[in-house]
């Protein structure tokens, strides 16, 4: 996996001419520029991680290169994709099935003389806070939220300041959908955190299971029908690949079979592969403003050449739809932030629901965003996903209401498996009076 | 009704390959890319017009041709990808399109590339530039009618400036699809208020089921209804609004198990948005009153921009775009008010298409077309040519003038200070502060635009990778929209600050 570090060939001068123009001389707005030849030198000794060889990370690792920086390592657990392709620029028809993170290295360090790029074939989550101690910066190009939250709860987590200024390590987070995108700086308990922003990525709402079930409507209803239900029902293959081409047919010839019974129109199996793989339209060009974008913050946090987005501005969001509009701004660090902030997030909730009820809505909730829960108050384990002891034990306690486990203003700590080591706070907040129903025979 | 089922196969290659793209642009958008054929001509550092056409050979655009005069050397390869150690001492032309042609077999007819007589769909310059070959470029896209791109990038800013050779109507505006519902509560035709009264007429005595599960469409018809009934008219302020949302949400049922009825939350939730009369869109007006000239009047676009201007003029109301969002109710019901809505637009279109025919050339126009504009005659987009160059000194007067009103200072100063530098890399920023003087003379007292110069200056004419492949990303992006006459370009300069992260667009 990683590799002996390597001394950097000596290259011409000449060949950073440009670079070194913008890097020695200050400009107008430079603050604290310094030229000596020891800040010039950090550039070439510091290691940045990049998470992500994809759309974004390929150009990221492009970008890097050509900026100055010369150790690199890069993270990604995917293969190549033929549907890479229109975008990936560094892989080619003969990479399909081979590391997204090894293919991207190896070319960026070929046509990059003197740059060493390390990469790793795992999961971000394999890596411990070692790891990521040894870098300066995180650049992120990521598809999922998930491992947004992930890698920012660990940053904000590790940060031990003012004790070990290194342990504070802006992460720069890109992101894009079709003709938009955003990109974003994160200083580390200093500033607002991928946490603290995550309701401007709010999930899309589900569609209710009865609809599903009795009353489809859409054609993404019928598609939904075949995957969640058709196939767990008639289990044609033993697991679902949504990338094998035949079990894609399936769940298609079910949807179409579905909305030919209710008159409905438009199941293709191009939509048919986009609700299963929740499929984000994606392009170069956009790929290129965002991740360039992110560099270019790395570039300026790593030079002092510029100021650039950070304790002021944060945010940048792009929109090429209709013309082209960006919006940048501070967006403001949030106390109840379960990640970096101090104080409990008050939670509105109605004491009448079941523990299951509150499980399952922990996945909606905008402000939470939690698939897998996992809960305790103060003394109690109220349901732990696992280990499956944990959860035999604490299954009973699904079936009783908010109100019979807990109190109203009551604190409770979830934990998920998309955060890392870091524990939500929530203050429930009873919506209206709990009223006990008539009990069923359950026993307490 | 009847449905044709689809054939039962899977995509093709080109489709799988293309699939994260096809779904913005389709099918259509894709035949344009891959007809097109685009001239780049490359000069200074040479490193934007490369990155935008990495951008372009992606996605499968059909040919591409590279006008430059440089040799490689050591400095480029500091900052342009698209060339390794192999190329030093090589046409910087010839190496970019090899190297950019490995991105993508699928565009690799190099004969086609360096053949001559070439008709090109859209030449993008990168400035600097010799004025000999700017205005050989210039009068090349004056005389074929040919957009053109100009760009340039040098340190942390850049700008890129179309030009159009004529009017540019765009039909595919793809706007946001929360803004697209039409569904004409306050004019309903007499065959969705039949369908209203069906389902509400008795809707004191539906059971629990049925009361849950009527289309919030019709719920809200029947209460509107109702509504003027007691008040004599619609509700028409927002106050008014807010009372009918409170009316509606009275008529629902509390003693359900869930405390409440999803499709009268869905109908209170759609009171601001839908009951409203639809007005003229400004671009839309636009396209009405706009007189197109004679060669532009025997266009697809304007027959048919004309046919729905003599619809609005007798109906007073737009085609319908008969989409209909979803919404609780049963199966067989919604189908059946879909199919209300999309009969509805059948019909306007063809009272549309009728007029289209009476035009000389509107028997050869496709059905399609006049199909496409009504449904999406409410986001149709007009960019007019620019005729004349606008008046830089009295566009810095507003700019700066607004500026203390503005949330975030213009960008012009940056425009001045690449402008200044178009056929020269290397000027100091007194050299920059004395070119802007000569069209805006207090401009060295302006420290904006000083320290733009001086920031410009620092450059000496270098391009930084990250500025210009942002850049290039945003110049593809245009270039994308221009060919596949979907989405809506810029009118008609993009200036990107490296600095603060922002970009303004402005028409000069």
């Amino acid at each position: 996996m990683s590799q002996p570090i390597t001394v950097a060939p000596p290259t011409s001068s000449s060949r950073w001419t440009y670079l070194d123009q913008i890097r020695k001389v200050p400009g107008p707005f430079s603050e604290d520029h310094d030229n000596s030849e020891d800040a010039l030198a950090r550039l070439e000794t510091m290691s940045v991680l990049v998470i992500g060889a994809g759309g974004l990370g390929c150009e990221i690792l492009k970008d890097l290169a050509l900026s100055g920086f010369k150790k690199i390592h890069v993270i990604d657990m995917d293969t190549i994709d033929v549907s890479n392709l229109n975008r990936q620029f560094l892989f080619r028809q003969a990479d399909v099935g081979k590391s997204k993170a090894e293919v991207a290295a190896r070319f960026v360090e070929k046509r990059v003389k003197g740059v060493s790029i390390t990469p790793h074939n795992c999961k971000i989550q394999d890596k411990d806070e070692d790891f990521y101690m040894q870098f300066t910066a995180v650049v992120c190009g990521l598809d999922s939220i998930e491992a947004r939250r992930w890698i920012n709860a660990t940053l904000v987590g590790m940060v031990d300041y003012p004790d070990n200024p290194e342990s504070l390590k802006p992460l720069i987070d890109g992101g894009t959908e079709g003709f938009k995108g955003q990109s974003r700086v994160v200083i580390p308990t200093m500033t607002s955190c991928i946490e603290c922003q995550l309701d401007m990525h709010a999930p899309r709402a589900a569609v209710p299971l009865c609809t599903l079930a009795t009353i489809p409507r859409q054609p993404e209803h019928c598609i939904e029908w075949a995957h969640i239900m058709a196939w767990e029902q008639e289990k044609p293959f033993p697991k679902l690949d949504n990338d094998d081409p035949e079990h894609i047919t399936w769940l298609y010839k079910k949807a179409l079979a579905r909305a030919r019974d209710f008159n409905i129109t438009g199941v293709t199996y191009s939509l048919t592969q986009g609700v299963v793989k929740n499929i984000i339209p994606a392009i170069a060009s956009t790929n290129a403003i965002i991740a360039a974008s992110c560099c270019n913050e790395a570039f300026k946090i790593a030079t002092n050449s510029n100021p650039g987005l950070g304790l002021e501005d944060n945010y940048m969001m792009y929109s090429g739809n209709e013309g082209i509009y960006t919006y940048t701004f501070k967006h403001e660090q949030k106390d109840d932030c379960p990640v970096c902030g101090t104080i409990a997030r008050n939670m509105e909730i109605d004491p009448n629901w079941t523990l299951q009820e509150l499980i399952e809505s922990m996945a909606a909730r905008p402000e939470a965003q939690l698939k897998k829960p996992s809960i305790s108050s103060g003394s109690k384990t109220l349901f732990f996903q696992s280990p499956e002891s944990l959860m035999l034990k604490t299954r009973p306690n699904l079936e009783k209401r908010i109100g019979e486990l807990l109190e109203n203003g009551e604190e409770i700590a979830v934990s998920d498996p998309s955060l890392g080591s870091v524990d939500f706070k929530f203050r429930l907040r009873f919506s209206k009076p709990y009223a006990p129903a008539p009990k069923h025979g359950v026993t307490e | 009704m009847d449905q044709t089922p689809p054939i039962l196969h899977g995509p093709s290659d080109k489709e799988k390959k293309y699939d994260r793209q096809l779904r913005l642009w389709a099918a259509e958008g894709q035949q344009a890319l891959e007809d097109a054929h685009i001239l780049l001509v490359n000069s200074g550092c040479g490193t934007v017009g490369v990155e935008t056409l990495k951008n372009l050979v992606l996605p499968g655009i059909g040919h591409f041709t590279i006008a430059d005069s440089a040799t490689v050397n050591e400095a480029d390869l500091g900052v342009n990808f698209f060339l390794d150690e192999d190329c030093l001492g090589k046409s910087r032309a010839e190496c970019c399109v090899k190297l950019l042609l490995e991105l993508n077999p699928d565009n690799d007819d190099i004969r086609k590339l360096l053949g001559s007589e070439k008709q090109y769909t859209l030449v993008i310059y990168s400035l600097p530039i010799d004025p000999a070959d700017l205005a050989l470029v210039k009068k090349y896209g004056e005389e074929h009618k040919v957009p053109l791109l100009s760009v340039h990038s040098a340190g942390f800013y850049s700008y890129f400036r179309l030009h159009l050779p004529g009017n540019f109507p765009i039909v595919d505006t793809h706007p946001e699809s929360t803004s697209t519902t039409d569904l004409r509560l306050l004019k309903p035709w007499p065959e969705l208020s039949k369908f209203a009264d069906d389902l509400t007429n008795d809707i004191e005595n539906l059971s629990a089921h049925e009361h849950g599960h009527v289309p919030y469409i019709a719920l809200l018809l029947h209460y509107l209804r109702k509504w003027k009934e007691s008040h004599g008219e619609y509700p028409s302020t927002y106050k008014d609004k807010k009372a009918f949302a409170a009316f509606v949400a009275a008529g629902a049922r509390t003693d359900s198990p869930e405390g409440g009825e999803e499709n009268y939350d869905e109908a209170v939730a759609a009171v601001l948005k839908t009951i409203s009369t639809p007005t003229l869109p400004g671009a839309l007006e636009e396209v009405f009153d706009y007189k197109p000239d004679e060669i532009e009047a025997g266009t697809t676009f304007w027959i048919i921009a004309d046919a729905v201007k003599q619809f609005y003029m007798k109906h007073n109301e737009l085609p319908l775009p008969g989409s209909v969002p979803d919404m609780k109710a049963q199966s067989t019901v919604y189908v059946k008010l879909q199919n209300l809505y999309k009969a509805k637009a059948r019909q306007d279109v063809a009272e549309v298409d009728e007029m289209v025919r009476t035009h000389s050339k509107g028997r050869e126009i496709d059905a399609v077309e006049v199909e496409t504009f009504c449904k999406n005659a409410a986001f149709i987009k007009l960019i007019r040519a620019s005729s004349t160059p606008m008046d830089l000194q009295k566009l810095s007067n507003s700019e700066f003038e607004n500026e203390q009103f503005a949330l975030s200072p213009s960008l012009l100063p940056i425009y001045l200070a690449l402008d200044a530098t178009s056929h020269t890399p290397y000027a100091s920023s007194s050299d920059i502060i004395a070119t802007i003087d000569k069209t805006i003379p207090e401009a060295s007292s302006n420290t904006r635009i000083v320290q733009a110069a001086e920031e410009v200056a620092r450059a000496k004419g270098g391009e930084l990778q990250n500025i210009s492949a942002l850049t290039g990303g945003m110049v593809s992006q245009e270039v994308i929209k221009i060919i596949t006459k979907q989405y809506i370009p810029i009118n008609n300069t993009c200036i990107f600050d490296g600095i603060a992260s922002r970009t303004q667009v402005l028409c000069l």
